[in-house]
């Protein structure tokens, strides 16, 4: 990085946003492919076990991050179950690692990909897939053809609220990243790292900027939602 | 009628005698609220039990990161006591006007120590670091924790500082770090003593203890501050701190006094 002179507050502010948008945009393409085979079946399914999976997608909803992240620093460690699973595949362990933040992200994220999902398809209800059928599509076409256009203001969505939530992301992250630059430390920890070593004006631009960029996140969707509707109607 | 007066004048005074009672024993027994530093999680909480005990005061502690603690200080936090990592922020609190003049003094100076849970992995000379038998190295945060400032002038006096940095794994605060060591996430971190030591020696796993030499000394300040000034049980834990039982206590966890 020689050919960009930066000081060093500014180098380790770019690096520190540019893992975060890295870990949001990564965490927010893998959670549509997992929310959406599971919101389909959570819409659709009359299983005795759709109630509990709800259940079990939405705690991160209600439980702290601190809870996340203290069971995601056991279950990753050398003698945890992901752990001894990683371990074995010959990864070694996530703890301190990207991939440990990805998964802690995407686990943290996953009610905000998926609840938006579901309702969408939800709204569409049984009588397209139907008419579908009986123009002879197969299931899988008319996935694909009919529930994917219908359910788009839902994916938009969920995309937007998982990629901001991760951005937002600060306890599971100080709890299994360990703070290593260009590895583990987003803004939000580079933020609490300045507060606490008292260096307030770093802390005031990092910390405005995250403003700035929630209220523009949150502007734009009620701003495409009013659209949406207005389309619709 | 004097017979009555005479018995009024019994109830009145038993009356006053027990509202005296009670307010006397409601000042007796205040509260304090203490602002501990990590590191001395362990043995605080011992001492605040023998305090209560012995003084009838109730000590209401909160652990957390010396450099938090000074900002929430500074922001208004009700606390009237800091037992600090260091002397430089409670210096730093009295140049500011915020403790109370010439209460401060060395409660404890700590001590760092490399550990790991592992037993036999850490020899006493700490030459474990210069080898590859051990995947990260958990430090507080050197520029919040005294005791990651130690870690790391400790790393650069043995010439390793290049070698080990991609190792490094950062704790927010000693008992962060201590987690990361403790939950094996970690092989080996530079710990304080008083989290792995009990009684007179190591809890678990194996250690080298640094030698003092090695870094600047991890002089721990206790001040108290403003908000305590007129609380008795401020004043009597700034007291208590300096007494033969708890410096016993202290020293039981490693301490030097």
């Amino acid at each position: 990085m020689n050919w960009l002179p930066l000081p060093e507050f500014d180098r380790h502010a770019l690096s520190a946003i540019w893992l975060t948008l890295e870990l949001a945009s990564l965490t927010t393409v893998l959670l549509l492919l997992i929310a959406t085979p599971m919101a389909w079946w959570l819409a659709r399914s009359k299983s005795w076990w759709r109630g509990p999976i709800a259940a079990v997608v939405a705690l991160p909803l209600v439980l702290p991050p601190t809870v996340l992240g203290f069971y995601l620093l056991v279950a990753l460690g050398p003698n945890g179950p992901i752990g001894q699973f990683t371990q074995a595949m010959g990864w070694g362990t996530l703890s301190f690692t990207f991939a440990g933040l990805l998964l802690g992200s995407i686990i943290y994220s996953m009610p905000f990909a998926v609840q938006p999902i579901l309702h969408a398809f939800e709204a569409i209800g049984e009588r397209p897939m139907e008419v579908a059928a009986t123009l002879r599509a197969r299931p899988i076409d008319a996935f694909f053809t009919v529930a994917l256009p219908l359910a788009k203001p839902g994916f938009i969505t969920a995309a937007i609220l998982s990629f901001a939530h991760t951005i937002g992301e600060f306890g599971v992250v100080l709890m299994i990243g360990g703070n290593i630059p260009d590895k583990t430390r987003v803004v939000s920890t580079q933020i609490y790292g300045h507060v606490e070593a008292m260096e307030y004006t770093q802390a005031h631009w990092l910390a405005g900027g995250m403003l700035v960029f929630a209220f523009a996140v949150l502007l734009g969707l009620s701003l495409m939602n009013r659209k949406n509707t207005q389309v619709m109607t | 009628m004097t017979g009555l007066f005479t018995k009024l004048t019994k109830h009145v005074s038993t009356a006053l005698g027990l509202v005296l009672c009670a307010i006397s024993w409601v000042t007796s027994a205040a509260e304090v609220s203490v602002a501990v530093a990590s590191n001395f999680t362990a043995p605080m909480q011992k001492i605040g039990r023998a305090f209560e005990q012995d003084t009838g005061h109730k000590a209401l502690l909160a652990f957390g990161a010396t450099g938090g603690f000074y900002a929430q200080i500074k922001n208004g936090a009700p606390f009237q006591v800091l037992l600090a990592a260091d002397n430089e922020t409670p210096a730093r609190l009295e140049k500011e006007g915020l403790v109370v003049a010439g209460a401060r003094f060395t409660y404890a100076i700590g001590k760092l120590v490399l550990w790991s849970k592992q037993p036999g992995l850490v020899d006493d000379q700490g030459e474990v670091l210069r080898t590859v038998g051990f995947n990260k190295l958990a430090i507080a945060n050197p520029k919040l924790a005294p005791y990651g400032a130690a870690a790391m002038e400790t790393i650069t006096k043995l010439g390793l500082l290049a070698r080990l940095k991609p190792k490094f794994v950062e704790g927010a605060n000693i008992g962060q770090t201590y987690q990361f060591v403790a939950s094996e996430n970690a092989a080996l971190g530079f710990v304080a003593l008083s989290q792995v030591f009990a009684e007179g020696r190591l809890t678990q796993g194996s250690a080298w203890m640094v030698p003092a030499s090695f870094h600047a000394p991890l002089q721990q300040d206790a001040v108290l501050l403003k908000t305590g000034k007129d609380n008795v049980a401020a004043t009597a834990l700034m007291t208590y701190l300096q007494g033969d039982k708890a410096r016993a206590i202290i020293r039981a966890y490693g301490y030097e006094l």
